[in-house]
């Protein structure tokens, strides 16, 4: 896996090995002391971000991927692979909702990223698309992990993979209670950490907390709440 | 496999004397559940024939707090999803951010780190083991392991002020330089730590009612807890060898040796031994790495206001449970626009119902035990 994404071996670790060398000592002190002294840290001027950032910028962020591991996705799955992403060392492919399940015991049993080590889900209220399902695995023959990527909206259905993997099972109604998507064919969705009877999905971004507790207050205690 | 996967309403099974099915309910107030939890569990007389855990009774949607702080001030709240490993939850977060800003700690505080969090690790592995044993019957192990640990909570409070939400590190370093007796107080610690193990072994390992408890409890093979991605001890006892430390280095693992202690049945007993000989392993780390602290700066280049480019990043840490994973994404902005957990526990909780079939009621607190979670982690 010369070229490959992620983290590397242990022999080519990307930490400075060699403890002889060290770098000039800048901030010996505890908290580096950048020269923006007036920047607290819970405020948020526009450009009070500290000037001596050490990564350019530019280095950073999503970049797109074109390797052996790509192409044998691409070859096997055509227009289901929808893009692929390189950011921070992690390779990120986008896929089509629909094959989602083909895809995952694809990656499972032919490219061998056969521990699901998480099942997630992001919002981005603006998109017309507006979750993404996250998937991150990995493979203890590469020693490498894979990441995939689905979009769906509020209303859409995304196809289970809990009969991939035994684990996602509770990953994905976990999903459902924080995010409201439904699992095609999960054998017992229904919320997992908050009571059967909440109402809304708290990890959509546009799940107001105020909003929610005001309307608790009020029908809990009968009161107005003072926040 | 395919039973597991059936709802726990309809599950099928023909019960062997012919009276009626009992579903018991334990927890969420129960003293061996570790926190709460409530299981619901099916019987056949004494036999469990199903299982299912209720979890949420100590959520406090730290994921969604996290949207709301900066990438600084959510730090704290990490230490109080696994409370008695908190310097592990730490360092997972720390170094997660520091990769999405791409940037490092210093050398020798990756070092200090190293040395904390596997304190830590043996911190959380005698509380797992004085409290397991306790619950399986034996009383006594639990006073020889809080008076280790007492000594590795007293490091800490000499380190940083706390002992158990410790806030021990921050994104690019650490705050706070060791203090001058620390290599002293670990070496004093770690010297004779090695007989310590050997003693709670001699109450234990060969103890007829331990092992009649343990042996053959709770199977899970190598294929089942690659199936239900469990990680940490628990995949290490069924025969897995991996470990975070190893397979992917973080910290300043690389630069020291040990050995991944592996199990071969995936049982209670090959839990605990895994689990001892961990503690083992972590002593000797720790021994190494005082040796040669590094000099250098414990801080690096970060700002005081924290704006990682935009992208994500998705870090893994081995904790004392697991696979502690931040999958955290970034907006440009000082505010993590999402961080999710992965928290070992309520994953390999979620493997309780396979290994608890057709087990005694008895044994429903040994695996519990076994599978070593903290409730604040798993509901978050």
């Amino acid at each position: 896996m010369a070229n490959d994404p992620e983290e590397k071996q242990p022999s080519a670790s990307p930490k400075d090995d060699p403890p002889a060398v060290k770098p000039p000592a800048a901030a010996g002190e505890p908290a580096s002391k950048p020269p923006a002294p007036p920047a607290a840290a819970a405020a948020k001027p526009p450009a009070a971000a500290a000037p001596p950032k050490p990564p350019a910028p530019p280095k950073e962020g999503p970049a797109p991927l074109d390797n052996d591991l790509v192409k044998r996705y691409k070859e096997r799955f055509g227009k289901a692979i929808r893009e692929a992403w390189i950011d921070r060392k992690q390779a990120i492919l986008v896929v089509a909702r629909e094959q989602l399940v083909e895809i995952a015991t694809y990656s499972r049993d032919e490219e061998k990223f056969d521990w699901l080590s998480d099942l997630t889900a992001v919002d981005w209220p603006k998109r017309e698309q507006r979750f993404d399902i996250v998937l991150n695995m990995y493979s203890f023959e590469k020693n490498e992990r894979l990441r995939l990527k689905a979009h769906t909206s509020a209303d859409e259905r995304v196809p289970s993979v809990q009969g991939v993997w035994a684990t996602a099972n509770w990953e994905e109604r976990e999903v459902y209670d924080m995010f409201g998507v439904v699992f095609e064919g999960h054998p017992d969705l229904k919320r997992i950490l908050l009571p059967d009877e909440w109402q809304g999905y708290p990890l959509r971004k546009d799940y107001d907390i105020l909003t929610q507790d005001t309307a608790w207050v009020r029908e809990n205690l009968g009161i107005e709440s003072g926040q | 496999m395919t039973d597991q996967r059936v709802p726990f309403a309809t599950h099928a099974e023909s019960t062997v004397l012919g009276a009626d099915e009992i579903v018991l309910n334990m927890g969420p107030q129960h003293p061996s559940t570790h926190g709460v939890l409530r299981v619901k569990l099916r019987l056949d007389g004494e036999k469990v024939i199903g299982s299912e855990c209720v979890i949420g009774y100590l959520h406090r949607g730290v994921e969604k707090i996290a949207e709301h702080r900066t990438y600084t001030q959510f730090a704290p709240y990490v230490d109080r999803m696994d409370y008695v490993a908190a310097v592990s939850n730490g360092l997972g977060y720390c170094e997660a951010v520091e990769k999405l800003l791409g940037t490092e700690a210093p050398l020798r505080a990756r070092v200090i780190r190293t040395i904390l969090t596997e304190l830590q690790r043996i911190a959380s592995h005698l509380f797992w083991l004085g409290t397991h044993a306790l619950d399986i019957g034996a009383l006594t192990p639990l006073f020889y392991c809080l008076r280790e640990r007492e000594e590795i909570l007293k490091i800490f409070e000499k380190y940083c002020g706390a002992r158990l939400t410790t806030h021990a590190f921050r994104i690019g370093g650490l705050q706070y330089e060791a203090y001058d007796e620390f290599e002293k107080d670990v070496e004093r610690f770690c010297k004779p730590f090695d007989k310590r193990v050997d003693e709670y072994e001699s109450l234990l390992t060969g103890n007829r009612i331990w092992v009649g408890r343990t042996k053959g409890i709770g199977i899970l093979t190598a294929k089942e807890a690659i199936d239900y991605a469990a990680s940490g001890p628990v995949i290490r006892a069924s025969g897995v060898k991996w470990d975070i430390r190893k397979a992917m280095p973080y910290a300043a693992y690389d630069l020291y040796k040990f050995e991944i202690p592996t199990g071969k049945n995936g049982d209670t007993f090959d839990r605990y031994i895994v689990r001892m000989e961990e503690m083992r392993q972590s002593r000797l780390i720790c021994l190494q790495a005082i040796e040669n602290i590094p000099a250098g700066p414990i801080m690096g280049k970060v700002g005081k206001v924290l704006k990682p480019p935009p992208g994500e990043v998705y870090h893994a840490i081995e904790a004392p449970k697991g696979e502690l994973g931040y999958y955290i994404v970034s907006d440009g902005t000082t505010q993590p626009y999402r961080v999710r957990i992965r928290p070992p526990s309520l994953i390999n909780l979620e493997a309780f119902d396979k290994m608890i079939r057709g087990h005694l009621v008895a044994d429903v607190v040994a695996i519990i035990g076994t599978l070593d979670i903290v409730l604040g982690e798993v509901d978050r």
